[in-house]
């Protein structure tokens, strides 16, 4: 079998970040369920924060830079996404919206996507399902059923809860690996151009 | 290869001094640029055409017819004429004008325009971009070929037994570019009719670029207009000059920082690297214009954006004089000593004539043969 990448999107701001923490509970999760499948995997972490000053610049030149374009190549090519947020004013951070604001809007097409999200307290963890997964239905990524939210308290008393919930969707994304083709990437919009004749035809 | 400038006609503010210049200066310099770029031995002046402030060119042949009247030698052209918005019929009336009042120095750049809200005020829809510019511009061409016109298509009124007025000058309608900064289907129709391609050069990265004039090379050659590297192709490109390059980088970054379009982003010195701005020397700006044949191969046109961002006439003229003394002339020998025998210049009107002349006595020619058979 082919290998499989993951690409794994992280917006946490500071260092340790819990949304880092969280992503590479997901991606270890994930990791491990391919690995007793068999099936071959490399797994590529993003901290948008290193992007950060890149990201604004696209906004308002319109273009990537080259080490932007590199990491968005990345993400369109994998075979699966791990995106994760800390919670903020109630919604994703500005940050994570940015990189997908910037992402070819057809990058994600079909591709399986596991969402998480962080926060202070519980009371924010329908921002997974409120304001998360609506922005990857848009793109018509395929988010698996299970999104996991952590909490403060997640990452102490309710650690083992935490952890059941992240087998749980890494499961769900490593079966819709399996069962979907190796993503062949983008089509080259230069390399196959519409015929002239087409285009005068309306 | 001819040079020249292009300006896209804003009216912004000075960030040195805070003032921002009257509609009526900016648009006396635009001509003083024009008028300075053929004293200074340029060879092509184009104008940008908007709808919206803060720009003020909306009117591109007023402006061209007078500084036609004005020159002797200076190529007149835009960047770009707003294919999508202006009715075709206009387009092939106004510059069949100006053709004759500038006794043919006159070629036109098509572009869509990116600004949504111009459309709608013209009856159109954005939405609709590439359509109206495959269409219309299939009918301008009929309009400066044909005497007389029937056609009906989506977008404008039918047209019936129609002669556009004045017919082009000798009949030789002018060379028409096509500029698209990322559409692939603007590329590939400037291949279908072996007109010219002309990427602004100025926002986008090399690789990009070079991804659109290949792909413009690749079809001209697949339509039979010619070998690849005969396709007609035309390039932006930005400088700022002084005799030592930190006072050139020192004097333009309060100018670059404040831009419309790329300010308050990326730095001079990230946007030099991305993109083909060069701030410095003119060796530095040399070199740097030698690169983009090393990338797109032989090219017949390269203008420079000299005029924007709030920079001072007498900065932009001073510019002028560095351009014309100390660069084109380098970069033009340096240029034609390059370029193979094969690789044609750009089209002028003088050409145009000659090959629709010899065009015309082979046709007769045949006739004749064909009579002795």
């Amino acid at each position: 079998m082919s290998e499989r990448t993951i690409a794994v999107v992280t917006a946490g701001l500071t260092s340790p970040s819990s949304t880092r923490l969280l992503a590479d509970q997901l991606a270890a999760a994930v990791r491990d369920t391919l690995d007793e499948r068999g099936v071959p995997r490399r797994i590529v972490v993003i901290e948008l924060r290193d992007h950060a000053h890149d990201l604004t610049n696209n906004l308002l030149t319109g273009f990537p830079s080259e080490s932007l374009r590199s990491v968005l190549d990345t993400v369109t090519r994998a075979d699966a996404l791990i995106a994760v947020t800390p919670t903020f004013s109630a919604s994703y951070s500005g940050l994570f919206k940015l990189f997908f604001d910037v992402l070819d809007d057809k990058a994600l097409v079909g591709k399986p996507v596991l969402i998480g999200a962080t926060g202070g307290t519980e009371r924010h963890s329908l921002v997974l399902e409120y304001a998360m997964r609506p922005l990857f239905a848009y793109l018509q990524a395929v988010v698996v059923p299970t999104a996991v939210y952590a909490a403060s308290s997640d990452w102490g008393p309710h650690a083992t809860a935490l952890r059941s919930r992240s087998t749980r969707a890494a499961t769900e994304l490593a079966d819709l690996i399996t069962n979907t083709a190796p993503s062949t990437g983008p089509i080259d919009p230069f390399d196959d151009s519409t015929p002239f004749e087409d285009l005068l035809k309306g | 290869m001819q040079f020249g400038v292009f300006t896209v006609g804003d009216v912004t503010e000075d960030p040195m001094t805070g003032t921002t210049i009257s509609e009526a200066e900016r648009i006396k310099s635009m001509v003083t640029i024009a008028l300075k770029a053929e004293e200074v031995g340029l060879d092509v002046f184009a104008t940008g055409e908007h709808h919206n402030p803060p720009f003020v060119p909306s009117s591109p042949t007023t402006m061209l017819g007078y500084v036609a009247a004005k020159t002797s030698k200076l190529i007149l052209s835009t960047s770009t004429t707003l294919i999508t918005t202006n009715d075709p019929v206009k387009i092939a009336e106004d510059y069949a004008m100006l053709q004759h009042l500038a006794d043919g120095r006159v070629d036109l750049m098509m572009g869509r325009g990116n600004t949504g809200p111009v459309y709608p005020w013209f009856g159109q829809d954005i939405r609709n971009g590439i359509a109206l510019a495959v269409e219309n511009y299939a009918l301008l061409r009929r309009l400066w070929r044909e005497d007389v016109v029937d056609w009906e298509g989506q977008f404008r009124t039918p047209l019936q037994g129609f002669t556009s007025t004045p017919r082009p000058l000798d009949d030789v309608p002018p060379f028409v570019w096509h500029g698209s900064i990322r559409s692939p289907e603007i590329a590939e129709q400037a291949a279908y009719y072996g007109d010219g391609f002309f990427h602004n050069n100025i926002f986008w990265p090399v690789s990009h670029t070079k991804q659109m004039i290949d792909l413009y090379r690749r079809r001209f050659e697949h339509y039979g207009h010619g070998a690849a590297d005969q396709a007609i192709v035309g390039l932006g490109g930005q400088v700022f000059m002084r005799k030592n390059s930190q006072d050139a980088v020192r004097e333009f970054r309060p100018y670059f920082d404040n831009a419309p379009v790329y300010g308050h982003g990326p730095s001079l010195e990230e946007f030099s690297r991305e993109t083909p701005l060069t701030v410095g020397s003119p060796q530095q700006v040399i070199e740097r214009t030698l690169t983009f044949r090393e990338h797109f191969g032989d090219y017949q046109r390269q203008l420079f954006l000299m005029d924007h961002a709030g920079l001072p006439l007498k900065t932009v003229l001073e510019q002028l004089d560095i351009l014309g003394s100390e660069v084109v002339p380098v970069l033009r020998k340096e240029f034609d000593s390059l370029r193979p025998a094969h690789v044609p210049e750009a089209p002028t009107h003088a050409s145009l004539k000659a090959a629709a002349e010899r065009a015309r006595s082979l046709e007769t020619l045949e006739t004749v043969e064909a009579g002795d058979r």
